[in-house]
């Protein structure tokens, strides 16, 4: 290729060709590099998760109680746990964030409360979960008296609120202005043109952005760690301490007893797959919402 | 001078021969529109200068002008669609049947289901083809399942779709093709029953073929609609239009029946324009 340009074209300077050719080479071996590195560790991760938790993967693993040291057990009570206070977040938070991102994206759109919430959000999405952690602990579990599955389920509500509300955002300002303007032009009130059309045009984005925010709070410790605490016994009172699988892991890889390391690994690797899921599942939507455009 | 059935053959006329001794714009046609000292502010920036303009019933008004001029903004008043952007302001009278629609009391949304308005790009929803087109009807009417069916066949038969979409009205309008879909967008305006049609370059997405498409269907709809068309398309004014207005820098250069604009234009920048020598 570069013989025919050269005899088509005969004024080329070939030092400013082969000098792009090899500013080009070496960027591209300093990004290949990067990436394997990243991948590397994340291999690597993964490998160690495989090794130690595939062996403590075992049907007694979803069946029994957290154990006392020494004895044999699993860990359904933390399953049970995470599970509901994953699912009650996911249902406080997502209702809220997604009535804020509409907001944002499609009635305060460039006002000065807009931008407001706008950064506050920003700066919550980044925010350490230990201090919302702490937040909760200090505006719930004080008041209350005592650790409760309530304030767990609370405080990963208020994790999942900002992620909910930037995808929304995110998701409805690419929709594109003509299909609002054309359902205006139809002559629909403006909630009728969010929810009937924007919302159509967003929801497998929306969806992912869901999808996104479960995966991050399966697998946060620090909020419970002040909130639900943990919880040895089976409990189904969500005014109690309730076991869960982040704090449970914690716990039982800093222990000295072999039969709770294993416990942990084997929780590790749950929570992992778990989220793969979720991320596939995020990853699909995201894939079909591109199809339909 | 010029009375109705003659602006009725008048595009055949454009070809034929060209006469153009200052006719009579509009003698003996109804007003559906009337555009009175119409300015049009974009923030600080004035985008229409005291525009004055009558658009008759079951007539077809073009809207020509190099890019910036203002036409589409023009288009843009008669639905008040500006009005979604909070920095866009109109001042003066554009009166729809009499009633100043510019008016604070205007109930916009009323408005629109009266003045229907395809855009540029082709917007079907994202919903079935059927969805597409009831969307609109459900907004102003309660219809029964069979009374939709009539309406959704209707609309798609006066848009000249119904035979390409009839097995298929249940798939999404985004399955449909460029030129499919933006006749699925004038089926949808026509199906709330408007009385005014605004087309703001209705074509210039659209192939050949989908554009003469949409050309005749022009032609046939204006036997029941007052029709707007902005276009770049010197040909097509010529074609699908009774009525030209040339605009430049935001100002109404000259109007008047599409025969004289084309043949004999009395002002020099309408004649370099349409000879293509500027814009």
């Amino acid at each position: 290729m570069t013989q025919a340009s050269a005899t088509a074209v005969h004024s080329i300077d070939f030092g400013i060709y082969r000098r792009r050719r090899l500013v080009n080479g070496a960027a591209l071996t300093l990004a290949l590099g990067a990436a394997g590195l990243g991948l590397f560790w994340l291999v690597a991760i993964l490998w160690t998760l495989l090794w130690n938790g595939l062996g403590s993967l075992s049907f007694g693993l979803v069946t029994q109680m957290t154990p006392p040291p020494g004895a044999e057990g699993g860990l359904l009570n933390a399953i049970f746990g995470t599970v509901v206070m994953t699912s009650l977040a996911t249902m406080l938070g997502t209702p809220i964030g997604i009535l804020a991102g509409t907001w944002l994206a499609e009635f305060g759109k460039t006002n000065k409360l807009a931008e407001a919430i706008r950064f506050i959000n920003d700066i919550l999405l980044s925010a350490p979960s230990i201090i919302v952690g702490l937040f909760i602990y200090e505006v719930l579990v004080i008041r209350m008296g005592h650790f409760s599955a309530w304030a767990g389920a609370v405080a990963l509500a208020v994790i999942v609120i900002p992620v909910v509300v930037r995808t929304t955002e995110d998701m409805l300002k690419l929709v594109p202005n003509s299909l609002r303007e054309a359902a205006a032009a139809l002559g629909a009130p403006q909630w009728k043109v969010v929810t009937m059309v924007a919302y159509r045009a967003a929801r497998n984005g929306m969806i992912t952005g869901v999808l996104l925010a479960i995966a991050r709070i399966s697998g946060e410790t620090a909020p419970l760690l002040f909130t639900a605490l943990n919880n040895q016994f089976w409990s189904t009172d969500m005014n109690a301490p309730m076991a869960n699988l982040p704090v449970v892991i914690f716990q039982y890889a800093m222990s000295p007893y072999e039969e709770w390391q294993r416990l942990a690994w084997g929780g590790a690797l749950m929570i992992t797959l778990a989220i793969l899921i979720l991320n596939i599942g995020a990853r699909t939507f995201a894939a079909l919402s591109t199809k339909s455009k | 001078m010029a009375d109705a059935s003659r602006t009725m053959d008048i595009r055949t006329e454009v070809r034929r021969q060209p006469t153009g001794n200052g006719a009579v714009a509009g003698a003996g046609l109804a007003e559906k529109i009337t555009i009175r000292d119409l300015n049009f502010y974009y923030d600080g920036f004035r985008a229409l200068k005291n525009i004055n303009l009558p658009l008759y019933d079951r007539r077809v008004t073009a809207f020509i002008g190099p890019s910036g001029c203002g036409k589409s903004t023009l288009l843009r008043i008669l639905n008040r669609i500006y009005d979604l952007y909070p920095k866009q302001r109109a001042e003066g009278e554009v009166l729809l049947d009499g009633d100043n629609i510019l008016s604070a009391k205007q109930d916009l949304n009323l408005l629109r289901a009266r003045v229907g308005m395809v855009f540029q790009k082709p917007t079907p929803f994202p919903m079935s083809i059927y969805d597409n087109i009831a969307f609109g009807v459900k907004l102003y009417e309660k219809l029964s399942g069979d009374e939709m069916d009539e309406r959704v066949e209707f609309s798609l038969r006066r848009a000249a779709l119904w035979d390409e979409v009839k097995d298929k009205l249940r798939q999404s309008g985004l399955s449909l093709s460029g030129g499919q879909q933006q006749r699925l967008c004038i089926a949808r305006a026509i199906a709330v029953k408007p009385s005014v049609l605004l087309l703001d370059e209705p074509t210039s997405a659209l192939d050949p073929i989908s554009t003469a498409k949409c050309e005749e269907l022009v032609d046939e709809l204006k036997s029941d609609y007052c029709i707007a068309i902005v276009t770049h398309n010197m040909q097509q004014a010529a074609r699908v239009s009774d009525f030209t207005a040339f605009m430049y820098l935001g100002e109404l250069v000259e109007y008047g029946e599409t025969e004289t604009i084309f043949t004999n234009p009395s002002n020099e920048k309408t004649a370099e324009y349409i000879t293509g020598r500027f814009g």
